[in-house]
């Protein structure tokens, strides 16, 4: 590859400075949490030490990485570190003029933390922090005092730290040598993978991760003294379990083929749910 | 209460409010809230002894997907400022009041979290000229409004007796606060389109229709997703005959422009 380039400026190279950054922002993920694209301004705000290094006086290239990083991202927060290492390599080939196109670093995303989440919300969530807490709260109860909030402090500070730091150097040394050795027809197959696990994961991210539920009462039957209560939700999930999720997100969709402002959706539907409760759709 | 221990209240509550958002110091956990409240406050047994018991009852508020749990903040900072602090309640009271605090954090946090969906869309403005700057600066300012979010109940505490707190939050009509909460499940259905519409071309429509299908078979986990959608990934890229070997120019992505071919021939050569 490298002897036909005819790349003429140097390559551009993330530093040991730009790492210790961007895991010293990694800190602040959640920050920004909104409900429209979850963790994305968090997310971008991680990798703005890399998009710098990248792009030093090309404002059209940093606007550019920044748009694609701000798409939707919903992760457990360590998690996002191991993601975020493996975006650094992304960004850093892209920027070295490998072909890789936005679609595929937003597939690659999607596709990557639905699955990496199922990993993290029950090990860090579900495991590390109530065991400690429950642990520390014992200690506290027994009498030991302020070494117990102590415990409870740095164990998980020093569990949370180090794993947020390897994750992101494991991201993107791995990230790295999957890009590095792509080559020929590689690229595409790449992007056609991600392409296809992207698209599969979101299809299950739909009707999974977006709540409605409909307590509307169609009918009431009263057989044998027993009363069977029909709601729309339960019509809903007879025909095919999701489907609102599904309807509403063709919705969107449509309007924003349509080039409706996103922020007119987003008011849209917060007048739906108002609207739906008040009712008696919504519950 | 003197000065300095309502200035190291607020602080506390401050950074509380920030970080049970962004959970990763765990400083808005029972044990450590209550702990640093009662530091402030100077009962630091108090604190926490009251930590310890609302660490048991909090061990299962955790954020996972767009559910919003009960905010454990808002929860330690104000019980732990009742049981530590002039007002002298006594521990179990301090347990009994925490339940509702923690409801009314959710609701704040709602609220907050909704406003930042706007915030979004002027970082999105930022993004278009490079500006990372401003994204910064949006970013630091979301998170003062979450740490705001308790540090000014936890002030209002001080003053005023809790009962005026939780009346002046049960008069927000229901009508708003649960349709806001109802509509916080399904507006990230727009951040879902959004991503669809950039990913989607006439030949994945079908591996996101049997995401959505497998997606009813509940013992499926994300994990198992993600081992199936790799394998599909695989085995097409296998025996799609755009991949076939040899025949890698015609192994253009669809989006390319027959210019890009053209480049692609004049390397290979």
């Amino acid at each position: 590859m490298a002897d036909n380039a005819t790349v003429t400026t140097p390559e551009r190279k993330l530093t040991h400075k730009d790492m210790v950054a961007s895991f010293w922002r990694s800190g602040f993920f959640q920050g920004s949490w909104n409900y429209e694209r979850v963790q994305n301004i968090g997310f971008c705000f991680q990798l703005i030490p890399a998009i710098r290094r990248l792009y030093p006086d090309d404002k059209q290239g940093r606007a550019d990485a920044m748009k694609r990083q701000l798409t939707f991202m919903q992760i457990t927060p360590i998690m996002a570190s191991l993601i975020g290492g493996i975006m650094m390599a992304m960004e850093e080939e892209k920027a070295n003029g490998t072909d890789i196109d936005d679609a595929t670093i937003t597939s690659l995303k999607v596709g990557m933390m639905g699955p990496m989440a199922g990993v993290g919300d029950p090990i860090f969530w579900g495991t590390i922090r109530p065991v400690l807490g429950a642990f520390a709260a014992s200690l506290a109860l027994s009498g030991l005092g302020i070494v117990a909030p102590l415990i409870f402090f740095i164990v998980w500070n020093a569990i949370r730290l180090s794993s947020r730091w390897y994750l992101q150097k494991i991201g993107y040394e791995q990230g790295t040598n999957i890009v590095e050795n792509l080559g020929g027809g590689l690229v595409q197959k790449l992007t056609m993978g991600a392409s296809i696990l992207g698209m599969f994961i979101m299809g299950a991210l739909v009707p999974r991760w977006t709540a409605v539920n409909m307590p509307l009462v169609i009918s009431k039957v009263t057989t044998d003294g027993k009363t069977t209560v029909t709601t729309l939700q339960d019509v809903f999930d007879q025909l095919l379990p999701g489907l609102a999720p599904l309807l509403l997100m063709f919705f969107c969709l449509w309007l924003l083929r349509k080039k409706v402002n996103a922020v007119w959706i987003i008011f849209l539907l917060f007048a739906l749910g108002i609207f739906g409760y008040w009712i008696g759709l919504f519950g | 209460m003197s000065g300095l221990a309502i200035t190291g209240l607020i602080v506390v509550a401050f950074l509380a409010g920030v970080d049970v958002i962004l959970d990763e110091w765990e400083l808005a956990q029972p044990i450590v809230a209550c702990t640093l409240v009662g530091l402030a406050v100077g009962d630091v047994q108090d604190g926490i002894l009251l930590g310890a018991h609302l660490q048991l009852l909090a061990l299962g508020w955790m954020n996972i997907g767009s559910a919003i749990p009960p905010d454990a903040a808002l929860a330690s900072v104000v019980s732990a400022i009742l049981v530590c602090g002039p007002a002298q309640m006594s521990i179990h009271n301090g347990i009994a009041i925490a339940v509702p605090l923690a409801i009314a954090g959710q609701v704040l946090n709602i609220f907050v979290r909704t406003i930042i969906v706007f915030m979004a869309h002027l970082v999105d403005k930022k993004a278009e000229n490079g500006d990372w700057r401003g994204l910064d600066r949006i970013h630091y300012f979301d998170m003062c409004l979450q740490g705001l979010r308790i540090a000014i109940p936890a002030y209002l505490v001080t003053i005023v007796s809790p009962q005026t707190v939780q009346n002046t939050l049960n008069a927000v009509p229901k009508v708003i606060t649960n349709g806001l909460a109802i509509a916080g499940g399904f507006i990230v259905a727009v951040g879902f389109a959004m991503v669809v519409n950039m990913m989607a071309s006439t030949d994945l429509w079908p591996f996101f229709f049997l995401g959505f299908a497998l997606a009813a078979v509940k013992s499926l986990n994300l994990i198992a997703f993600g081992i199936i959608g790799l394998c599909m990934a695989l085995i097409y890229i296998q025996l799609s005959p755009r991949f076939a070997v040899g025949d890698i120019d015609a192994a253009a992505t669809p989006g390319s422009s027959t210019e890009d071919e053209i480049d692609r021939e004049l390397e290979d050569l």
